[in-house]
């Protein structure tokens, strides 16, 4: 059971976690994070494999994955 | 041991900087101080921790330099003239860093590769202009082996205390004569440096040396800060020889070899009997305004000595505040001042009045 | 378990990058080596001029500011002072490959036992965008806008090649950062690159292929994208030098 969770004040919505995802589960979001930028977030997390590709692709170490 | 040994000045300033503790010497050759290189590459290699590195360039090594004392400990570079020019970054990075270093110029004639006989010509640099930016080294001017070996030490002191760049402002002359001098073990004060880089041991957070600050008002504070600290510095720590200045009517101010010359001309001077005497700067920065401006009200003339196209003149015009006339007696081009010159330029100042 | 999390040698300060910037990505692998190294506490950074000026805020080490090109010098003295430190420096293009190939070169050559991160993003970032000593032939920057005309400006530096055939270096390889499998690679040379600093076998440059999606007018994806199919073509991955391994034969 894989675990991920984003700290989303600190993410920039680049998007280069979106593109790493094998399962396609992570999503820039509508809203608006505090820096005003669309953070990425996964909206089904039983479907993460806790293959951390996001996390590596994320240059603000915004993803935290547990397994 | 106080027994006099000796020694060329370049190769006794570099016995003294080791026995002051600096144990890192980075420099790159340039007549006419390749002897400081050439010494220390037999040395370091002997001193407990001592490292000599011959650097790819002047830039290379004072940035060498910036390393060792980042981390705390004693180190120095020494050039000459136009390769001092290539240090004025790392010079102003030291500034802007509160990084103590010891930087030996032996300077020779310029502009531009000029010469390689003896020069006085970059005492604009050292005093005002060593690099971009607000600040300012401890300049120390020697005047005999023996004060480049005691200036060694107190510019490594001074350099410690106030966290700033020292530079021995010596000329040809001093890096190449020979003159018996004593090289006394001195006590070498430590210096707390807190703020150095000796890896955190995961003991304490981060020491950063950095001298950028995008925030103006915060770069502001840092310059006031280094201000306020340069104030200490020119409060307490000018220092000056007087010669025959007790009844002088005419004040020769010179330092370094034009002092020696200077010196040997009051003496004649002083033997047809007219009274002139000799201020002699040895802190160049701070300059010692003071003993100046109250000599300006005894005496009728100043004669400022120099081998340059006239420097000094203008620190000694500023102290003054104009006060009294300031002659100058110079020669250039890697050419010294003659005892005869020196004399002459007196004669200038009776003439004008400078002494009944 | 955690699997991911940011590196204890990285401090909590937000990176001040541009989005989408692989930056963060390199200063999060070099802080993972170190981590995983156990040498944090004994490491001593010299940051560079450029976009990753602000380093010294990031790595949670000691850190010192170097002038631009000077980092691989203020690192000899760094290292000269106590061998027992590990020094590495973090500097872009401009830095490394054209204001200080001088320090760069001849730092290899005295085989210095320290660590270059070398960051080839084929751009000026911090100034907004100019041509670097790195730029492509042909690549448009604010300084060659009608593209890098080779038979006017000359041609790229390509660092590890050049730096190949300098007998003191130790270990030199070329990663870059556009894919997972990239990354990880990049990971290990860096890694590598530490370990044998701490075993004293010399000097290591990895360059770093990175992209600077503001200064070449993309998104991150497309950035990373260019990176595929216009760098790594002209700057091939791989390992240009290992005497380390070498030596452990």
């Amino acid at each position: 059971m894989a675990n991920v969770t984003f700290n989303e004040s600190l993410c920039k919505g680049c998007g280069l976690c979106v593109s790493a995802c094998p399962k396609h589960i992570v999503k820039l979001k509508d809203d608006l994070n505090s820096k005003g930028y669309h953070p990425a977030g996964v909206e089904n997390k039983e479907e993460c494999i806790g293959c951390a590709f996001c996390a590596t692709m994320c240059p603000d170490c915004v993803i935290t994955v547990e397994r | 041991m106080s027994e006099k040994v000796l020694m060329k000045g370049n190769e006794a300033m570099a016995e003294a900087a080791i026995m002051a503790g600096c144990h890192h010497y980075f420099g790159y050759p340039i007549t006419p101080q390749t002897e400081v290189a050439a010494y220390m590459s037999k040395r370091m290699p002997k001193v407990d921790g001592g490292v000599f590195l011959q650097a790819e360039s002047e830039i290379a090594a004072i940035n060498m330099v910036i390393g060792v004392a980042a981390t705390g400990k004693r180190v120095m570079t020494s050039s000459s003239s136009p390769g001092i020019s290539l240090k004025s970054e790392g010079l102003s990075y030291l500034a802007g860093c509160d990084l103590p270093a010891l930087v030996v110029n032996v300077q020779r004639g310029g502009p531009g590769l000029g010469g390689i006989q003896p020069s006085q010509s970059d005492y604009f640099h050292a005093t005002r202009g060593a690099g971009h930016g607000d600040f300012h080294m401890i300049v120390l001017a020697p005047a005999s082996v023996q004060e480049m070996v005691d200036l060694t030490f107190k510019a490594f002191d001074l350099g410690d205390k106030y966290r700033m760049p020292a530079m021995l402002l010596a000329d040809g002359t001093m890096g190449q004569m020979m003159e018996p001098v004593t090289l006394d073990a001195k006590n070498v004060t430590k210096y707390d440096k807190p703020w150095a880089l000796t890896g955190t041991e995961g003991k304490r957070k981060p020491n950063i040396v950095n001298s950028l600050f995008l925030k103006p008002e915060e770069l502001e504070q840092f310059n006031f800060e280094r201000y306020e600290r340069y104030a200490q510095v020119e409060k307490n720590e000018v220092m000056y020889d007087e010669y025959r200045m007790e009844d002088a009517e005419i004040c020769i101010v010179a330092f370094g070899v034009a002092a020696r010359v200077s010196q040997n001309a009051i003496d004649e001077a002083r033997e047809k009997g007219i009274k002139v005497g000799m201020i002699r700067p040895i802190t160049l920065w701070p300059f010692p305004k003071d003993v100046l401006n109250k000599a300006a009200d005894k005496v009728n003339s100043f004669i400022s000595v120099e081998l340059n196209m006239g420097q000094m003149i203008e620190d000694i015009e500023l102290a003054t505040r104009c006060k009294k006339p300031v002659l100058l007696c110079n020669r250039v081009g890697g050419m010294i001042p003659t005892t005869q010159n020196v004399l002459d330029k007196i004669d200038e100042a009776v003439k004008m009045g400078g002494a009944k | 378990m955690t699997v991911f999390e940011k590196p204890n040698a990285l401090t909590d300060a937000v990176l001040h990058y541009c989005p989408g910037c692989t930056h963060g990505i390199i200063h999060r692998l070099v802080a993972e080596a170190i981590d995983e190294l156990g040498l944090t506490g004994r490491t001593i950074g010299v940051a560079s001029v450029g976009c990753s000026v602000f380093s010294y805020n990031y790595f949670n080490c000691d850190m010192v500011q170097a002038a631009h090109g000077r980092a691989p010098a203020v690192a000899t003295g760094v290292k000269r002072s106590d061998e027992n430190n590990i020094v590495f420096t973090y500097q872009g293009d401009g830095d490394l490959a054209a204001i200080g190939t001088a320090e760069t070169v001849h730092s290899a050559a005295r085989g210095e036992n320290i660590t270059v991160i070398f960051v080839n993003n084929a751009i000026y970032g911090m100034t907004g965008g100019q041509m670097a000593p790195t730029t492509l032939p042909g690549q448009v920057t604010q300084t060659s806008p009608y593209g890098r005309d080779v038979s006017k400006v000359g041609y790229p530096v390509k660092v590890c090649e050049l730096l190949s055939n300098v007998d003191g270096a130790t270990y030199l390889e070329r990663v870059a950062v556009n894919n997972v499998k990239n990354i990880k690679a990049a990971k290990a040379a860096i890694k590598k690159a530490f370990q044998y600093q701490a075993e004293g076998k010399g000097f290591s440059l990895i360059e770093v292929l990175s992209t600077c999606p503001t200064n070449w007018g993309m998104t991150p994806l497309d950035s990373m994208k260019w990176l595929e199919e216009n760098m790594i073509p002209y700057y091939p991955l791989g390992v240009y030098k290992d005497k380390g391994a070498q030596a452990d034969e």
